[in-house]
């Protein structure tokens, strides 16, 4: 028999406003092998914690019950004071009488019986606890960041100047990411290329970084401290070591017709390209689908001009496989589809554009050298008008219910980047609410409307119409009240922003997980927003939420912090709750192996001693590394052979027990 | 192919020819429309109130008349089609509404329970997936050549579109795939979709006016010489403003006269 105590927390009013607690206290007294039993305003104060520690003491306890917040929250403050008064952390349940019972109910009758319920199952648990230990593993001190945008850059130099060696992985021939695409940058209107490039060369000629460009994540195996990670590094067709970036190739390629995905489709680019002036590494790649060497077998003409014979069409995708202690998610974001809105006649007008399209028109090293120009009739136009929240906080199917949140500050500087340019074109901004929150943002929408006349209008627009000559918009004037229509040259969308589609593969791969709209799931969403649930995963950048250049360089630091803290141990400490299987009773029948997700069972032929009889048994073998401690082998397990350390079967059997009493 | 048939009041009164034009049509193209027994009402605007079954029940007994025979539900109307599509799609989705229903008709002489099984056409989807333009455009005989037409979808046909199904709600294509099958040129002009002020015609004739002009003028600066529509409301208020600059006609008229079947 245990010796318990339970030890009982006001938690201020949160609980104690609801809850009775000291009949919690009074009830569980009673309770076989309770010993002691008190309460206190705030458990998780030191005041509070001492008062466990004594208490261990004084009334040499064998297991602790806390009644307090969840486990996500305090359990493992609980469970350092219980290892300080001498007891093994595992000793320690908590009942969580807060989220699951104070802040959801009104009647304070009902939910002190609910606590002491809760109160029971603790206690009928920790009576079957034993002391569990965890294991060591160690740490590979370098780290993987998958994806060289800014968010990817600043990770990977954090971590690099800390000392620790980085790989970066790109799926486009260069890095630099949407930063590299856009013009100028709120709210101080600095030219993104000036602020940008500078980084990707450091993180270029950094001796702690290495870029593997025009590279996927294949595969991902492993787990906190050891993964194992596959790069597909895809065929260039040009040989990385002799090619001077001298642009001789794309300048004679005959196959000058594809899309340039840099210049987001406005213009096109060679079969044989690097995707802009500044790409890091400035080494082409060819585009197999449109090089006419590889469509017909003639031509080749990038070949006979290479000086260092550096083209090499008959280089194939390249398979290397390295380790890592930790990876980083910085895989960022794309702009959503518009095939569903059919309303603002995207694909039937050829002047009406998505934001990340204007960036590039506005750009002086775009397509048009940053003139504004419509692109159906190259005419400069004379009103431009801008639609915000086209597919964000739209609630239908079609759209996003989350609002991009950059897309406010942008447009407000692309009706300033085009005032200060051509202060004779009339701007009109479309907007439901504009939401301009942090540093000199505010102050930077206003300048829009206040110093330069940009006009804003509240309210949606239902259909824009290419008249030819011009385009007409159907709107709401909502403080009007009132339809309008409007008569415009150029309509610019502020299309919402959605994590790219690959990241929702590579989170797989890393067992890592993703909320419905494909961003990755934060650890905690306050206090713990860079990791990701995994162990060993963090997040940088959009992929875990909408955000601005500042934001996801800040969280880029951020997750570098975290790698660091990571990669300076030498050893990590694994969790001991991990599925134990009893080779008496396992069957060799693979559906635990089955369920797994973290691929932490395999199977062994093992001698077992069967009540006198020994035979070679095909059993059950848990890697203690990769267990997550999910307990899904353990419900599956027809012949109840697997058992979750901590959780074990008797102990939830006992907790139900306690609940149905 | 047999269809079960709900022409609606307007089709036996104002717009008798959009009625026996489509019935003659269908012979000739080889399929028939059975009139639906007794059929009521079917309240001419979808009842947006939530508390109130019996604006409804008129459309669940035609719907179940056909589901009782096996056969899909044909429409021609576009405010018909669109409150029996919706009633029919709420019997599916809204479990209150269609408790409340069955208990009412559990209460009536020949009682029978509806749960949404009735599968609703409008005539140009018979024409589109049952018949198809390709096969359509084999029996004209008299191609209307040279015909400028635009299409006027007016709003009913297509929105809500998660509940409609009838077509891209922006951008349709279906009258105009129609219009090429009889032999006719398609006017594309943006306001084809716009709503022609339905029954605000009866309130504020001017707001009305106002809205059946702007349409008419986008598709006569298309060059649009006549526009053909499936609802008789929509004719109605666009023949007020417009009947003699650019007079808009049934579709039903122009497939007859294509199929070489109209009487005069």
């Amino acid at each position: 028999m245990q010796r318990i105590g339970v030890f009982v927390c006001h938690c201020g009013t949160n609980i104690a406003g609801t809850v009775d607690v000291a009949e919690i206290v009074e009830m569980a007294k009673p309770e076989p092998g309770v010993v002691h039993a008190a309460e206190y305003p705030y458990m998780c104060s030191e005041a509070g914690q001492n008062m466990i520690i004594n208490a261990v003491k004084e009334h040499n306890l064998s297991g602790v019950v806390i009644c307090s917040c969840s486990p996500r929250m305090h359990e493992a403050t609980f469970r350092k004071a219980a290892e300080k008064a001498g007891l093994n952390p595992y000793m320690v349940e908590i009942a969580n009488i807060r989220e699951h019972c104070s802040w959801i109910h009104k009647d304070k009758a009902e939910a002190t019986q609910k606590a002491l319920t809760l109160t029971r199952a603790a206690i009928a648990k920790v009576q079957l606890n034993s002391p569990l230990f965890p294991d060591e593993s160690p740490v590979t001190k370098r780290a993987l960041v998958i994806g060289g945008g800014i968010a990817g850059i600043q990770t990977a130099l954090d971590i690099a100047d800390a000392g620790f060696e980085v790989d970066i992985v790109e799926s486009t021939p260069s890095i630099g990411g949407k930063m590299a695409q856009l013009d100028k940058t709120f709210p101080t209107l600095d030219c993104a290329a000036c602020i940008l490039t500078p980084k990707m060369v450091d993180a270029s000629a950094h001796e702690n970084i290495t870029l593997y460009t025009y590279s996927q994540v294949d595969k991902v195996e492993g787990f906190v401290g050891d993964f194992t990670v596959t790069i597909r590094k895809k065929a260039r067709s040009v040989d990385f070591e002799k090619c001077t970036g001298c642009g001789a190739c794309s300048e004679k390629c005959p196959s000058k017709k594809s899309p340039s995905e840099f210049d987001q489709g406005l213009c096109t680019r060679p079969a044989i390209y690097t995707p802009f002036a500044q790409a890091v590494p400035n080494v082409p790649v060819i585009d197999r689908e449109a090089c006419l060497k590889f469509k017909t077998g003639k031509c080749g003409l990038c070949e006979t001009v290479c000086a260092p014979k550096a083209i090499n069409f008959e280089q194939e995708d390249e398979l290397v496989e390295r380790k890592y202690g930790a990876v980083v998610m910085a895989t960022g974001y794309e702009p959503v589809s518009l095939d569903k809105f059919g309303e603002y006649s995207y694909d039937s007008s050829p002047d009406v554009i998505t934001s990340l399209e204007f960036e590039r028109l506005t750009n002086a090293a775009g397509p048009t050298g940053g003139a504004l120009t419509r692109l159906s009739d190259k005419r400069k136009p004379k009103s431009v008008t801008f639609i915000q929240c086209v597919g964000s906080r739209d609630v239908t199917q079609r759209g996003k219910a989350y609002c991009s949140k950059i897309c406010c500050m942008y447009t407000a500087k692309h009706a300033m980047l085009i005032k200060e340019k051509y202060p004779d074109i009339e701007v009109n901004i479309f907007y439901i609410d504009v939401r301009t929150p942090g540093k000199a943002f505010d102050e930077f929408y206003r300048r829009a409307e206040d110093e330069y006349g940009v006009r804003y209008i509240k309210g949606q627009v239902g259909k824009v119409i290419d008249n030819g000559d011009h385009l007409q918009i159907q709107a709401v004037d909502m403080l009007d009240n009132k339809k309008m229509e409007l008569q415009t040259d150029m309509v610019v969308l502020a299309t919402a922003i959605e994590p790219v589609e690959s990241a929702k593969s590579i989170a797989t791969m890393l067992t890592a997980s993703i909320d419905t709209n494909n961003f990755m799931t934060e650890a905690h969403p306050k206090l713990r927003p860079v990791e990701s649930p995994t162990a060993g995963v963090f997040l940088s950048g959009v992929c875990q939420g909408p955000k601005d250049i500042p934001e996801t360089v800040a969280q880029a630091g951020a997750a570098a912090a975290k790698v660091i803290g990571l990669l300076v141990k030498d050893k990590l400490m694994s969790n001991p709750c991990t599925a134990k299987p009893d080779e008496l009773y396992c069957n060799g029948c693979s559906v635990c192996e089955n369920v797994c997700p973290y691929g932490a069972i395999s199977y062994e032929d093992c001698e077992v001693n069967d009540h006198g009889v020994r035979e070679v048994r095909r059993v059950a073998q848990v890697n203690k590394a990769l267990c997550q401690g999910c307990g899904a082998c353990a419900v599956t397990c027809p012949s109840g052979a697997m058992d979750l350390q901590g959780f074990s079967n008797r102990q939830i059997q006992a907790e139900v027990d306690a609940i149905c009493r | 192919m047999v269809y079960s048939y709900y022409p609606g009041c307007t089709l036996k009164t104002k717009a008798k020819e959009l009625d026996k034009n489509a019935r003659l049509c269908a012979q000739a193209l080889g399929f028939t429309l059975e009139e639906v027994e007794a059929w009521q009402c079917c309240g001419a605007v979808y009842p947006m109130g939530t508390d109130e079954i019996a604006t409804k029940l008129p459309a669940v007994r035609a719907l179940h008349a056909a589901d009782e025979k096996g056969q899909s539900i044909v429409t021609l109307c576009s405010a018909c089609h669109h409150v029996l599509k919706r009633v029919n799609e709420d019997m599916r989705q809204d479990k209150d509404l269609r408790t409340k229903v069955n208990n009412y008709i559990a209460q009536e002489e020949e009682p029978y329970t509806y749960n949404g099984e009735a599968n609703v056409l409008h005539y140009l989807e018979v024409l589109r997936d049952q018949v198809g333009f390709d096969n359509l455009a084999a029996k004209v005989k008299n191609p209307l050549a040279g015909r400028k037409i635009g299409a006027y979808y007016g709003c009913m046909l297509l929105r809500p579109s998660s509940v409609m199904q009838f077509d891209d709600p922006e951008n349709p294509t279906i009258f105009e795939d129609f219009i090429k099958a009889i032999g006719a040129e398609p006017v594309v002009y943006p306001y084809r979709n716009e709503c022609c002020g339905g029954y605000i015609s009866l309130k504020e004739k001017e707001m009305a006016e106002e809205m059946a002009g702007k349409i008419a003028d986008n598709a006569l600066s298309k060059g649009a010489e006549v526009l053909i529509t499936a609802c008789p409301l929509c004719l109605y208020n666009m023949d007020k403003k417009t009947g003699e600059t650019l007079p808009t006609v049934y579709f039903t008229e122009f497939l007859a006269e294509a199929l070489g079947i109209k009487e005069e």
